[in-house]
């Protein structure tokens, strides 16, 4: 071997183990963030804890005057509008996204899925103001009304489609989420859709089924991971949103029955009362609310996973 | 053209042409299908033997700009009338495909399936159709105590004997197979001849297939295919041992192909 040779394979193998090095560090580096996030969360809502304990779960006081806090009101405003954004969301995306791949013309096919996706760029703040001028009053002039008057009457539910019809409220920014998370879910459906082999939909095809019994029994179980993981990514989305829910949420530290009155959700009372909040345990309050808004992301991401593994053993297991 | 004498066609192709946009794929193919014996589609790529199989139960129409004119007659009623319902149609004629192609769920479920789109069984019942279409398909003995695992967990042999199960589960009368060996091991590969040869008792069969010995094994019938058009159609003995044709004779003695 050439002495010129031998330098360049060492320096190669160098280059080599300097390499790995790095992707290893990237690799550690997201974990090492993640926990100094939680670090930093835990410590900066240590007061807080010690004032109120696990009541502050439970409690729905809201009162910087006097010092008294509790996070319940948030936390249900940021689970109900979830949860409602994604009822509204995932058989809209379904829907979009079957469109997309198995009934829509040949030359819908692009544009359409261009505007799902420049929908999903659009900032938050558009969604916002949009929400608040535009939307908001046709809501509150036609469909609170009727919801008043049609629902509203029905006993059980009544109670949660009663109230002013104000057009800013719980219901309102579900509403709006849920046209914020539609992109999101939609794309995710649409590319594991594109890659069920056509040969299995032609073997279902084969049998006599028909279009909604393939997608519905062959193509949806094929893809159920690809469709799970778009709709946590909805979800991660709505938990997690602030700007356009601060604009209609109403920012009330209420506890309402009604959906059609003004709530909060956790990153808008965090993105609404940073600036004013003075004192220690006001600002402890508030970043516990962000441990816990961390808290539930996890929680829920957690729930995915198990949900899946329960549909696979379901399935039955691989051999 | 050669004529050969069916006394009982089960199918009757006449005049079919098929279109793929403006491209003719299929020429004027007149051919009958004897009831309960095999037919092979034999033929260089690119023929129209699949596009041909893939007529008999409109398979063609999931896509765009892909049309069929003429008659396909099953048992003398035209299959291509768009008055035909479709999803009756492919019940009565099952096809197997080139790749296995079980569903994501269980080996149980993946028979029952097509099953469950036409009958109302109950559990009793639909145990043992599961049961009677596995052991047609040869597969009972090596799935019976699995039958909850997933039908993607089989070996690829397995799997396609799966879905011959499943196709064979809805009691169809036509089983089309198009070259259902070709992903598959030799072994495998004489597994599913042999079943071929069971499974014609009771199903007119029609397979496509790209190996030539594989038609003269299994089949009575075959039919040699040549850029859209039917060159010959003949007993497979006759064909393989006597052709008329210049162009069938270069094909299968591997001259040309």
């Amino acid at each position: 071997m050439s002495l010129q040779l031998e330098v360049r394979l060492k320096r190669q193998a160098v280059l080599d183990i300097l390499f790995r090095f790095m992707t290893r560090i990237s690799a550690f580096g997201v974990l090492a963030l993640l926990v100094a996030i939680l670090f930093s969360l835990v410590v900066g809502s240590m007061p807080a804890i010690r004032a109120f304990g696990f009541g502050f779960l439970t409690s729905s006081d809201w009162d910087p005057v006097n010092d008294q806090f509790g996070a319940l009101i948030p936390i249900i405003g940021t689970l109900i509008t979830s949860g409602i954004a994604l009822l509204i969301a995932i058989p809209v995306s379904f829907g979009i996204a079957i469109f997309l791949t198995e009934l829509s013309p040949r030359v819908l096919r692009r544009p359409l899925g261009i505007a799902i996706e420049l929908l999903a760029g659009i900032p938050s703040i558009i969604y916002g103001m949009w929400g608040l001028f535009v939307f908001a009053p046709l809501f509150a002039d036609h469909v609170e009304p009727w919801l008043n008057e049609h629902i509203g009457t029905i006993s059980y539910i009544g109670p949660f489609f009663s109230g002013p019809p104000m057009g800013i409220g719980l219901l309102t920014a579900s509403i709006i989420l849920s046209i914020m998370v539609i992109p999101f879910i939609t794309s995710v459906m649409r590319d594991v859709f594109d890659v069920v082999p056509p040969l299995l939909k032609e073997s279902a095809y084969g049998l006599g089924a028909t279009t909604w019994e393939v997608l519905w029994q062959v193509v949806l179980p094929y893809t159920k991971v690809g469709v799970v993981g778009g709709i946590m990514l909805g979800l991660g989305r709505a938990l997690g949103e602030t700007m356009a829910v601060t604009f209609v949420i109403g920012n009330a530290h209420e506890l309402s029955k009604s959906l059609l009155m003004p709530g909060n959700s956790i990153s808008s009372a965090l993105a609404n009362e940073f600036t004013e909040a003075v004192g220690e345990l006001y600002t402890s309050s508030l970043i516990e609310l962000g441990l816990i808004l961390f808290f539930i992301t996890f929680v829920v991401l957690s729930i995915a996973r198990f949900m899946l593994y329960k549909l696979g053993k379901r399935e039955g297991s691989h051999a | 053209m050669t004529t050969v004498n069916i006394t009982t066609p089960k199918i009757v192709v006449k005049d079919l042409n098929f279109y793929y946009g403006n491209y003719r794929a299929l020429k004027d193919i007149n051919l009958n299908i004897a009831e309960k014996m095999v037919t092979a589609f034999i033929g260089p790529s690119g023929c129209g033997k699949s596009t041909l199989l893939r007529t008999f139960n409109r398979m063609y129409e999931l896509y765009p700009k892909q049309k069929a004119t003429g008659g396909i007659l099953l048992d003398g009623a035209n299959m291509l009338d768009p008055k035909q319902d479709l999803n009756m149609l492919r019940a009565k004629i099952g096809m197997v495909f080139q790749k296995p192609t079980p569903f994501p769920m269980s080996i149980y479920d993946n028979i029952a399936f097509g099953v469950k789109l036409y009958e109302n069984l109950s559990k009793h019942d639909m145990d043992a159709r599961v049961e009677w279409a596995l052991k047609k398909a040869a597969l009972w003995v090596e799935v019976k105590d699995k039958l909850k695992q997933s039908g993607t967990g089989l070996s690829g042999g397995q799997q396609q004997r799966l879905c011959i199960a499943r196709a064979i589960a809805v009691k169809p009368q036509v089983l089309l197979l198009d070259e259902p060996t070709s992903a598959l091991d030799p072994i495998s590969t004489a597994h599913i001849e042999k079943l071929i040869d069971e499974l014609k008792e009771d199903f007119t069969i029609v397979i496509v297939t790209h190996n030539m010995q594989q038609a003269a094994r299994v089949s009575d019938y075959t039919a040699y295919m040549y850029l859209g058009d039917l060159v010959e159609f003949g007993e497979t003995s006759t064909i393989f041992t006597n052709p008329k044709r210049k162009e069938t004779e270069d094909y299968i003695t591997g001259r040309f192909g």
